[in-house]
């Protein structure tokens, strides 16, 4: 790892400032997707400016109709969190899925959706609920927010405050995971809501994606036997040494039908 | 160089480091507190587990300053007055280990995982929950079967 100035600001104006006081200047959250790319010597930066002091970005509230949840709350307080039990218990589910227990007690939800892996876990939960990600300057709908692969809408210098999910009728999130690492070759997180059905997929694709034909079956009818007839094109999945894309697009509706078998 | 300062199995220490130490290096390097390991250096094998304010975390993928006024437990710091904690004792019991490079971890993370599920552990539980840990050796079983018996009487102690 290439050495690099480290600041630990206390405040996120103290925060914004200092990642816009250089091009290359990198947010670090768990550090559990940044520190090893670091390593690997896949990127270099001249400072990293560590939010792990802002205890105001760490919890889970409800709020109404929606939770809250902390830009730097990590996995395991997610999966842990009565308040996300109760609410949304398929996104509990998901967040104790993610990785180890060891990753989960460090690796932060704004980490994750930052970073976007397109096989990360929370941006199926997070498109699936059509969540809002909030940051220091604007509130972005999940729909215009994952734009690629390790793309995102956020600009540079924009630090991911909180996640706001509105809490849906009923939820569930299925995964074909990945042996070693758990991250997903298949995640599809259903939701039904007041405006409708969500369904999306990661691992299976460069982004995660909405399912519309799925979406429109559910929104018929919201049981597993709906998908029976749904069939996923294996044009533009992944392919690699996990999976080959027909086994992926084959895994789609199998995961989706897992998850509206577990939706609560 | 900035300086980092952070209480270690329960003596203050203080000293300079590069931005890029971490925290494992911390503690072997500047500590010679080697029973921490590193197997991978990729945040696979768990072998550099230790805690950190009381939460199992892998060392190896944690920067040392990021642990400012932390507090950090490591195998070194479990034992009481030369007496054995009940999970060491119980891989001493059950031979959970044969080379023992993964061992100072998974003990680490089976307090970790007492921690969160409590003390009457099945099977299941604790190979499920010990996805973050990689042992070349055991075959797990003996391993399973220590931190069964050593959540146990870590309740009776
Ligand atoms: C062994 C292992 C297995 C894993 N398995 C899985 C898995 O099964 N599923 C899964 O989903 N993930 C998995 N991960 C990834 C893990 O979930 C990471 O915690 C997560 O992707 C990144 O979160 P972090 O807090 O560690 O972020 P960091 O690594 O600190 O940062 C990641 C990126 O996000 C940026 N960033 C961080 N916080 C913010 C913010 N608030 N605002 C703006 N930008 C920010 C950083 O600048 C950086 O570019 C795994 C990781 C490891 C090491
Ligand atoms: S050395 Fe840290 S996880 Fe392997
Ligand atoms: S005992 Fe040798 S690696 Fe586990």
């Amino acid at each position: 790892m290439y050495d690099f100035d480290y600041h630990r600001p206390t405040s996120i104006e103290q925060a914004a400032a200092l990642i816009s006081s250089a091009d290359d200047v990198k947010l670090l959250a768990g550090g559990m997707s940044l520190l090893p790319s670091l390593k690997m010597r896949l990127a270099r930066y001249t400072a990293l400016v560590d939010l792990g002091a802002l205890k105001e970005l760490v919890g889970v509230r409800r709020e109404g109709a929606e939770v809250v949840i902390g830009a730097m709350t990590p996995h395991a307080v997610v999966a842990a969190s009565a308040e996300v039990h109760s609410a949304i218990p398929a996104l509990a589910v998901l967040a104790g899925g993610i990785a180890d227990p060891l990753v989960r007690n460090r690796g932060t939800i704004g980490g994750s959706l930052a970073h976007a892996d397109p096989a990360a876990d929370y941006p199926a939960g997070v498109l699936g609920c059509g969540a809002t990600i909030c940051t220091n300057k604007r509130r972005i709908a999940s729909d215009d927010y994952f734009l690629g692969m390790f793309e995102t809408a956020l600009q540079p210098g924009e630090i991911i405050t909180s996640v706001r999910f509105p809490v849906p009728q009923k939820a569930g999130y299925a995964k074909l995971h990945q042996q070693a690492s758990r991250f997903a070759v298949v995640g599809v997180f259903v939701a039904r809501t007041a405006a409708g059905v969500r369904v999306a997929v990661t691992g299976a694709a460069p982004s995660v994606f909405r399912l519309k034909e799925a979406e429109a079956a559910l929104a018929k009818k919201f049981d597993a036997s709906a998908l029976a007839g749904i069939a996923v094109s294996p044009d533009g999945l992944n392919s690699d040494i996990h999976a080959s894309a027909e086994y992926r697009a084959h895994c789609v509706v199998v995961m989706a039908k897992r998850a509206v078998a577990a939706a609560a | 160089m900035p300086v980092v300062t952070m209480t270690v199995n329960g003596q203050r220490v203080s000293a300079e480091v590069e931005g890029r130490t971490l925290l494992v290096q911390f503690l072997r390097e500047h500590l010679r507190l080697t029973g921490t390991h590193v197997g991978c250096d990729t945040s696979q094998c768990g072998c550099c587990t230790v805690h950190v304010n009381g939460q199992g975390m892998k060392s190896c993928t944690l920067l040392a300053l990021a642990c400012e006024g932390a507090t950090i437990t490591t195998i070194e710091g479990l034992a009481v007055d030369g007496k054995l904690h009940p999970m060491q004792e119980a891989f001493h019991e059950h031979h959970g280990l044969q080379c023992g490079y993964c061992t100072p971890g998974m003990i680490m993370s089976a307090l970790d995982m007492v921690r969160r599920k409590g003390n009457d552990l099945d099977e299941s539980t604790v190979r499920e929950q010990l996805s973050g840990n990689l042992c070349r050796c055991t075959g797990y079983h003996n391993i399973v079967k220590a931190i069964q018996a050593g959540a146990a009487a870590m309740k009776r102690s």
